[in-house]
């Protein structure tokens, strides 16, 4: 312990200097590869979940080939994760029983007691049980498949072996340019959600003291900006831009059309989706995401307290990323492909890349405003509490107990308490994404003008009814 | 005259959409975690996946020729050529020959040296089972003809055609043979006038 925390020290005195310039990158670094790698992922549970839903197997067959030597290594493998995973399970239960027999329990964590063997334990025999599951099936008729995962690999590469077609008589600059002008504002929203609570560096292996100075920390958001989600609604205002250009410069009637209805669909679900956090921003007082993260830590999830608003919003969002049953844009059965009909290769692919990250972000926004963000339920920044009591087994009143007191240690600290409730935001997000993917194979399409009769005739005015409705609220509740 | 169509009624749960949407997103919902997490002889997945999988053709499925076997491994075919005659798309081309001397078939039946069936050209009629008088030729093999990019691999000799068993793996069929010498044959012959 007193080795990494110099480590860390040492890490963050050579940056120090440049710790204004590094933490900003890593944490874009960061947001990066959760964008980048949900895309993908989404692409493929989008197909696989669309094939469950229908009783068909999905895409299974994109693999790598694979040597008969490795094939044959693969069960032998598994029963050595097996094996791993008994012996670490049978060592974890003596150090349990040592723990309980012998009151071996040490207060030092890190150095090698029985207490650090049976958490050790406690996660690699778990671990290599799920291994010895999972490893056989991961190959399919001696190919490595990961259950179709690697399909959006062999996707991308497809496209970029296809022609990059560029209509003739269009636009060529703005051709090019439209893509990248769609894409961009779906990975810059990303920038002011917060996917995790503030890292004090000092103290990552304790739980985290009440106040005093707690030393170096990191807010885990790229940028805090005070605008907050206005700098949202702000920069997703920018992706409209985009379809439309991508409509007007191909030099198609369909394109055209498409690119309009995306500028338009987008235009006026983009006031729906303003208005119905107006709620929001009144119950948490704040424009901060943070800060909306905090009150609803404090209080309850924004579900709870603007139900209607969550509604309003989650279906104002799948309208902005332009997806079923919102896909007029792209209304094959209409206009062919709408505003990228005529986009192939990597720039369709961009298009494709951008849709999916999309849903990421709207999902994450959904998480962060409506289901508390980073929020774990009865997890403080300083551990466990429960309605007043604390999970703290040194402070237990039964004797056997306290000889446990390692075990909310590690839960209690704060590195566990950072990770867990990461984890619980990226679990939020995973799971809204699921929703919204199975909202895409369920619905049917809407025709235009039902899309806009939605829009200006039912939602504005819901989403003005709940500004109205949580006013009085607020104002009812401020008297009492 | 203009005349008023009648639209069907609509319950508040229906024309609110929200009620529906949500019903319908249970219903995908509870189809996506049965397929998904139960194990496969409970799930409803109706497709296979294709070349590593098969699904056994029908009993009556018309599939690549064979030429039936006798006893003593040779063909049953007699090259009456019924067969290339009787055959719409003409892909059946049959030489016959006589049996050697010593043969005790000599004079009473011939035998196909060349038996050629061109699998492209076939339209699987089965118009040539029908025709066979001797049971011969059969397309029980319950088997399609293997994909090949060489046209040349779907040229079917005499030595290809035999080697096909039944779907059962055997090469006799059930029809007994009356061969010269059993005491089940006739005993007429071509040549020897009767």
């Amino acid at each position: 312990m007193e080795l990494i925390s110099s480590l860390l020290e040492s890490v963050w005195s050579l940056l120090g200097a440049a710790s204004w310039l590094v933490e900003p990158l890593l944490k874009i670094v960061f947001v990066l590869a959760i964008l980048l790698g949900f895309a993908p992922i989404l692409t493929w549970a989008e197909r696989r979940q669309s094939a469950m839903m229908q009783d068909r197997v999905g895409p299974y067959k994109a693999g790598f080939p694979m040597p008969a030597f490795v094939m044959d290594a693969v069960p032998k493998a598994a029963l050595g994760a097996l094996a791993v995973s008994v012996i670490t399970g049978v060592t974890g239960i003596g150090c349990f029983l040592a723990m309980v027999l012998f009151h071996m329990a040490d207060e030092v964590l890190f150095p090698f007691t029985y207490g650090t063997t049976f958490f050790l334990c406690l996660v690699l025999s778990p671990a290599h049980y799920v291994a010895y599951k999972i490893l056989p099936t991961l190959f399919e008729d001696n190919r490595l498949t990961v259950y179709g995962l690697l399909h959006p690999a062999a996707d991308a590469l497809k496209a970029f072996w296809k022609e990059d077609f560029i209509p003739p008589r269009g636009d060529k600059l703005l051709f090019a340019l439209a893509p990248m002008i769609a894409v961009f504002p779906a990975f810059a929203t990303f920038a002011v959600i917060p996917f995790g609570p503030t890292v004090y560096w000092e103290h990552l292996f304790q739980p985290l003291p009440d106040g005093g100075d707690l030393g170096v920390s990191s807010v885990l958001q790229v940028a805090s900006i005070n605008v907050g989600i206005l700098y949202m609604f702000a920069i997703a205002g920018t992706g409209i831009v985009g379809a439309a250009i991508a409509g007007y410069s191909s030099d198609n009637k369909y394109a055209l059309l498409g690119g309009l209805r995306a500028a338009s669909q987008m235009v006026s679900y983009e006031v729906t989706l303003g208005l119905s956090l107006v709620g929001c921003f009144m119950v948490y007082d704040t424009l901060l995401l943070s800060d909306m993260v905090t009150w609803q830590i404090d209080h309850v999830w924004g579900i709870l307290v603007q139900p209607l608003a969550f509604v309003l919003f989650f279906v104002a969002s799948i309208a902005e990323y332009k997806r079923v049953p919102f896909d007029v844009p792209e209304g094959e059965s209409e206009i062919v492909a709408g505003y990228f009909l005529e986009y192939s290769s990597g720039k369709w692919l961009i298009f494709m890349t951008g849709e999916f990250v999309e849903v990421v972000v709207s999902s994450a926004l959904i998480a962060t405003v409506f289901l508390g963000g980073y929020d774990v339920p009865f997890l403080t920044p300083h551990g466990w509490e429960a309605f007043g009591w604390r999970f703290d087994l040194a402070a237990s009143d039964v004797a056997l107990l306290r000889e446990f007191h390692v075990i909310s240690d590690v839960l209690n600290s704060h590195i566990a308490v950072v990770l867990a409730q990461i984890g619980a935001f990226l679990v939020k997000m995973a799971a809204l994404c699921w929703l919204s993917l199975q909202v895409r194979w369920t619905m049917p399409r809407f025709r235009y003008d039902q899309v806009m009769q939605l829009c200006w005739k039912i939602m504005l005015p819901a989403s003005l009814l709940n500004v109205l409705v949580t006013g009085i609220l607020i104002l009812f509740f401020q008297e009492l | 005259m203009a005349y008023k169509i009648q639209k069907p009624a609509r319950t508040l749960a229906v024309q609110s959409y929200i009620v529906e949407a949500t019903k319908g997103l249970m219903f995908t919902g509870q189809r996506f975690f049965h397929n998904t997490f139960s194990p496969a002889e409970t799930s409803k997945i109706a497709t296979i996946r294709y070349p590593e999988e098969t699904r056994e053709y029908p009993e009556r499925f018309r599939g690549v020729h064979r030429l039936t076997h006798r006893t003593d491994g040779s063909p049953r075919c007699v090259a009456c050529l019924c067969c290339s005659t009787a055959c719409p798309a003409q892909c059946i081309y049959i030489e016959p020959a006589e049996y050697g001397p010593e043969d005790a078939r000599a004079g009473y039946e011939r035998y196909p040296k060349v038996f050629v069936i061109d699998e492209l050209r076939c339209i699987f009629c089965g118009f040539c089972v029908e025709a066979c008088p001797c049971d011969a030729i059969r397309m029980d093999t319950g088997y399609h003809v293997p994909a090949s990019s060489d046209r040349e691999d779907f040229i079917f000799d005499k030595d290809t055609l035999m080697s096909i068993p039944a779907r059962d793996g055997t090469y006799v069929t059930g029809n007994p043979r009356h061969e010269p010498g059993d005491p089940t044959h006739p005993g007429v012959s071509r040549l020897q006038k009767h």
